[in-house]
This record gives C-alpha cells, sequence and structure tokens, in this order.
C-alpha cells in the first residue's frame, strides 16, 4: 500500500501537467476556428473545454485518447480493419516471430563469442556496427533486398524485429556467460571439464538473471522494429501502419491511440517476462 | 615447461606423491615480472598431510595452484604421482578446496557435491549414494536438500570438501579452507579435518596463515617467505594421529609453533 500514494501522486501530476500542455498547444487553433465561425462572445473557460475536446488538436487530452482507445477497441468488432484489437494482433505477431528469431540469434552469437576467443574480436565489432545504422533508413531497404527474393508478407517485418531485438540480448548473455567468478571457473578446471560441459553446468544457469534482462528489452526492442516495419510498408496493417494512417489525414487522436496501444502491447510483454524470470529464478533460488 | 624423465625412473618415486624441483614461477604483470616462486624444491609422500604458512605474498597459493596445473610454472619441474600437474589434472588426480566455498547457488548442497560426479560422467544412482556419503562424512546429513545460502559460512565450507571428495582422489589440495571462519567454527573444522584425514589416508596440502592450525593438522609444515616466494624451512611435527585440540597447551606443541613463529619472523626479517 505504501507505493500507491507516489504512485497516484505522479500520476496526477502528469495528467495536471499534460491537460495544461494541452489548452496552452491547442488555444490558438480553436482561437481561429471560434473566429472562422463567427463566434466572438466566448470565455476563458469556453476556450479551454473547447482546446480539450477538438477533432484534430496538436496535442489531444487525455480523455480524448481515452474514448478513441475504448471506440476502436471494445466498440468496434475485432475483426474490423479499424479495430485496434485487429492491428495489435499483427503488430504482435510479427513482434513475437521477430523476437524468437532475435533472441536465437542473440544468444546463438553470444555463446560464440564466450566460447571462441577470437570471434569477440573479430565478430563484435560488426555487431556494434549493426546497431549504429538507424533502423529507419535500413527498414526499406530490407524490404526492398527481400522482396528481390519474393520473401513478403510478414516476414521483411519480423527480419526487421528480429534485427534491432537481437542486440540488447547478445551483449546481455556475453556478460551473462562471463558472470561466473574466477573461482567457479577454477572449480571447473580442476574437474578437467570440457568447455561444453563449462558452459552447460556453470555459463548458462549463471547467465539467467542477465538473459531475462536482456529477454525484456529484446522484447520491447521487437516490437519498436515491428512498428517501424509496418510504417514502412503499411499495406498490411498493424499499429505502426495505424500511425502512418493518422498522421497523413492528421488525425491526432488515432495516432496517439495507436501510440498508446503500442505501448500497452510493449508493456505487457515485458511484464509477461518479468513474471516467468520471477517463477524461474525463484525456483533456481537465485537470490531476487 | 620443463620435464625431467629422471623422476620416473627414480625408485623412490613410486611412494612420492608430490616432486617438485627447481620451481620458479613469475607473474608479468603491469609493474614489471613479479617472482611468485623462486627454487621451489619439495618432496611429499603418500599420506602426508603438509601445510604451507607464511606471509601474503610468499607464493604458497600460487604453489598450490601450480600443482593444480591452474598456474603454469616459468621453470623447474613439478610431478604429482610421477604425472605432470596437466596430466594429473586430467586424471582429477586431486580435489581442490578453495578459499571461498564456491559452491553454485542454483544447485542445492546435494547436487553441488555431486557436480564433479556429474562431469566424469558418473551414473545416477552412483552419484546419490556418493553424496550420501560424502554429507555423512563432512557431517552434513540432512542438508542435502538446502541451497547454498541456507547454509552457515561453515557448514557451506564442509560441503565444499565433501565435494572435493565426492570422486575420493587420493590427493586433498586445500587452500586456505577456513580462512574465512572464526576461530570456534575454524578448531572444529580443524578437528574434523583431523578425523577425515585419518579415516581416509589421503595426501593432503593445506595453505594457512594460522600457526596453531598448521601445528594441529600437520605431519609436516613448510615455513614459506615472500619476495621471491620461497621455502624458509621445512619442520616435522609429528603429534600422535588420534590428538585433541587439548594437545595445543603442550609444551610439544609450543615448542613447534615457536620453531614455525620464529622462522616466519626470520624470513621476513629483512624487510621489517
Amino acid at each position: 500500500m505504501k507505493s500507491v500514494l507516489p504512485l497516484t501522486t505522479v500520476l496526477a501530476a502528469l495528467f495536471v501537467f499534460w491537460y495544461l500542455a494541452a489548452a496552452w498547444m491547442n488555444a490558438p487553433l480553436q482561437r481561429d476556428l471560434f473566429a472562422n465561425s463567427g463566434r466572438t462572445n466566448y470565455s476563458a473557460s469556453d476556450l479551454v473545454a473547447a482546446s480539450w475536446n477538438m477533432e484534430r488538436p496538436k496535442l489531444p487530452a487525455p480523455h480524448q485518447i481515452a474514448t478513441e482507445l475504448y471506440k476502436l477497441i471494445v466498440a468496434t468488432p475485432a475483426t474490423s480493419k479499424r479495430s485496434l484489437v485487429f492491428h495489435a494482433g499483427i503488430t504482435l505477431e510479427e513482434t513475437l516471430i521477430g523476437f524468437l528469431i532475435g533472441a536465437a540469434l542473440g544468444v546463438a552469437l553470444a555463446v560464440a563469442v564466450v566460447s571462441v576467443r577470437w570471434l569477440e574480436r573479430s565478430l563484435m565489432p560488426w555487431i556494434v556496427a549493426s546497431q549504429t545504422v538507424p533502423i529507419i533508413a535500413l527498414a526499406p531497404m530490407i524490404v526492398v533486398i527481400l522482396n528481390q527474393f519474393d520473401i513478403g508478407g510478414m516476414t521483411p517485418k519480423a527480419v526487421i524485429a528480429a534485427y534491432l531485438s537481437f542486440f540488447p540480448i547478445t551483449v546481455g548473455m556475453v556478460k551473462g556467460l562471463r558472470s561466473p567468478d574466477p573461482l567457479q571457473l577454477d572449480l571447473m578446471r580442476t574437474y578437467s571439464a570440457t568447455s561444453a560441459q563449462t558452459m552447460r553446468k556453470l555459463r548458462a544457469p549463471a547467465s539467467l538473471p542477465f538473459f531475462f534482462a536482456s529477454m525484456k528489452i529484446g522484447a520491447a526492442a521487437a516490437l519498436v522494429g515491428a512498428v517501424v516495419a509496418e510504417v514502412t510498408k503499411s499495406e498490411d496493417g498493424g499499429l505502426g501502419a495505424r500511425l502512418l494512417a493518422g498522421s497523413y489525414y492528421g488525425q491526432t487522436v488515432q495516432i496517439w491511440a495507436a501510440l498508446f496501444a503500442a505501448a500497452a502491447l510493449s508493456g505487457a510483454l515485458v511484464a509477461l517476462i518479468g513474471i516467468i524470470a520471477r517463477l524461474t529464478l525463484r525456483r533456481m533460488a537465485f537470490p531476487q | 615447461m620443463l620435464q625431467t624423465a629422471a623422476s620416473a625412473t627414480d625408485p623412490s618415486s613410486a611412494s612420492r606423491v608430490i616432486d617438485i624441483s627447481g620451481l620458479t614461477l613469475t607473474f608479468q604483470t603491469g609493474d614489471g615480472p613479479v617472482n611468485a616462486l623462486s627454487g621451489v624444491d619439495l618432496k611429499i609422500g603418500r599420506g602426508e598431510f603438509v601445510s604451507f604458512i607464511g606471509p601474503s605474498g610468499c607464493g604458497k597459493t600460487t604453489l598450490l595452484r601450480a600443482v593444480a596445473d591452474l598456474e603454469t610454472p616459468t621453470s623447474g619441474t613439478i610431478r604429482v604421482n610421477g604425472m605432470s600437474p596437466q596430466e594429473a589434472r586430467q586424471k582429477r588426480a586431486y580435489g581442490y578446496v578453495f578459499q571461498a566455498p564456491a559452491l553454485y547457488p542454483w544447485r542445492t548442497v546435494a547436487s553441488n557435491i555431486a557436480l564433479p560426479l556429474e562431469i566424469m560422467g558418473i551414473d545416477k544412482a552412483t552419484r546419490a549414494a556418493r553424496v550420501a556419503r560424502g554429507l555423512e562424512l563432512v557431517n552434513l546429513a540432512g542438508f542435502g536438500n538446502k541451497f547454498p545460502w541456507q547454509l552457515s559460512g561453515g557448514m557451506q565450507q564442509r560441503a565444499s570438501i565433501a565435494r572435493a571428495l565426492s570422486f575420493d582422489p587420493d590427493l586433498l589440495l586445500m587452500d586456505e579452507p577456513f580462512g574465512a571462519l572464526d576461530e570456534i567454527v575454524r578448531d572444529m573444522l580443524n578437528q574434523q579435518l583431523l578425523q577425515l584425514w585419518e579415516k581416509t589416508g589421503k595426501t593432503a596440502l593445506f595453505v594457512t596463515h594460522s600457526i596453531p592450525e598448521a601445528v594441529f593438522l600437520s605431519t609436516r609444515i613448510v615455513v614459506m617467505s615472500p619476495r621471491p616466494g620461497r621455502i624458509h624451512d621445512v619442520i616435522d611435527c609429528n603429534f600422535p594421529r588420534d590428538r585433541t585440540l587439548d594437545i595445543r597447551e603442550t609444551p610439544e606443541f609450543l615448542e613447534v609453533a615457536n620453531r614455525v613463529r620464529q622462522g616466519l619472523r626470520e624470513g621476513h626479517s629483512y624487510d621489517v
């Protein structure tokens, strides 16, 4: 219960700030709208109230986004192309496929880098370099190149999601696989354990806390990748496509609703991994 | 590493577990070379309990690690059961007990003790039997299903001794196993270790900082001095095998302890 008060305080402060910012940013626009419609005798509170309920505000008020989310999630059937559930489903599928590929690749690269000494120096710079290219520039290239090989549909988007998610997993897992202390490693040496045995019985279990931490970052990164990919290739739908459509028509409320849906989706994924991590680590008696 | 064929044909080497001659070990550090060990000669027979005592930096841990093939000598030879340290390690000739228990936290005590057996590919039934025997040996029966953090420091170190003994090596290398424990627990473990050694007849190499511990446990005490690490004195110390902690009050005990203290002081004198 102790954490409820600070949490609600921060939330309340955020809402107050948001409404103030919305009024401040939208008021000039609303004043023009009043002027165009010939309305002159409005009070300051009229202006503020109207600026919180515009059709295309610069910054929508929280309740507008909540209404839009309700409309697009609950009031619209999930099969409709206007439903956010429909689009979130598409994004989730791409994210999960991309995340699985990214996680497998990330862990495999980490195992390789830790097992083979010269790979660290020859492979790691490329892994780091791969992330210095802005994904927004790279995404269209990946789509075009894969299209060349008749690979379309969901695959290019999953590849882009994987591209973003493997990196934090590799970095985290390299650190995790190296986390055993020298004594624990010496012990394996006194048994003349093979490096595969050391990997399986020491490095892998020791890396688990790092594994789950990097999985959380990797999952969030995969979702960003999927959304960016959808913006690049929007004809199949998805939350990214909704963001793009919203910005075409100046539908800021729609953009914000899609944005919140993406954030909620990402948050749910991270929370799910968090629960799995807690259960697993507790079972393995890791200090929490 | 230099190796001489002579020691293999030496008839007396059969009963000799450790044969070290002319051992020098230099670490290359950022501040230049450090002579951890210089000109060390030592022979240890089967069933001996040899303690290594000396101030920090005298190379006693390095010597033990070199025997275990965890460090590579710069020159000189080490033979363990007539083999090179590497061959001995590959044949799993020794059990090593570190300064810290180094138990794997995600494994139960029993499964920690079974770790070397798993690596050596010993079947499950045999493993279970050996673990049960090991727990018995170090008075930890009933604690097999606990995780390391649920045990006290002394119990953890006992578990690590059981782990080192689980595959029944003839040679036990112990690097200050009780260094982090308080005096009372240490006394108790010393007594248990002595009984264990008497019961199993293993050869033990034991690094310590404590004079009473060294005198109480050993058949021989190797006094070492630092910079460069070398052997200053080797003191015979043959108290009856069924001794108890009470002998620490006897004049004979104090005499040996004094000789050790004297040796430590001499080894130190030049830099005081």
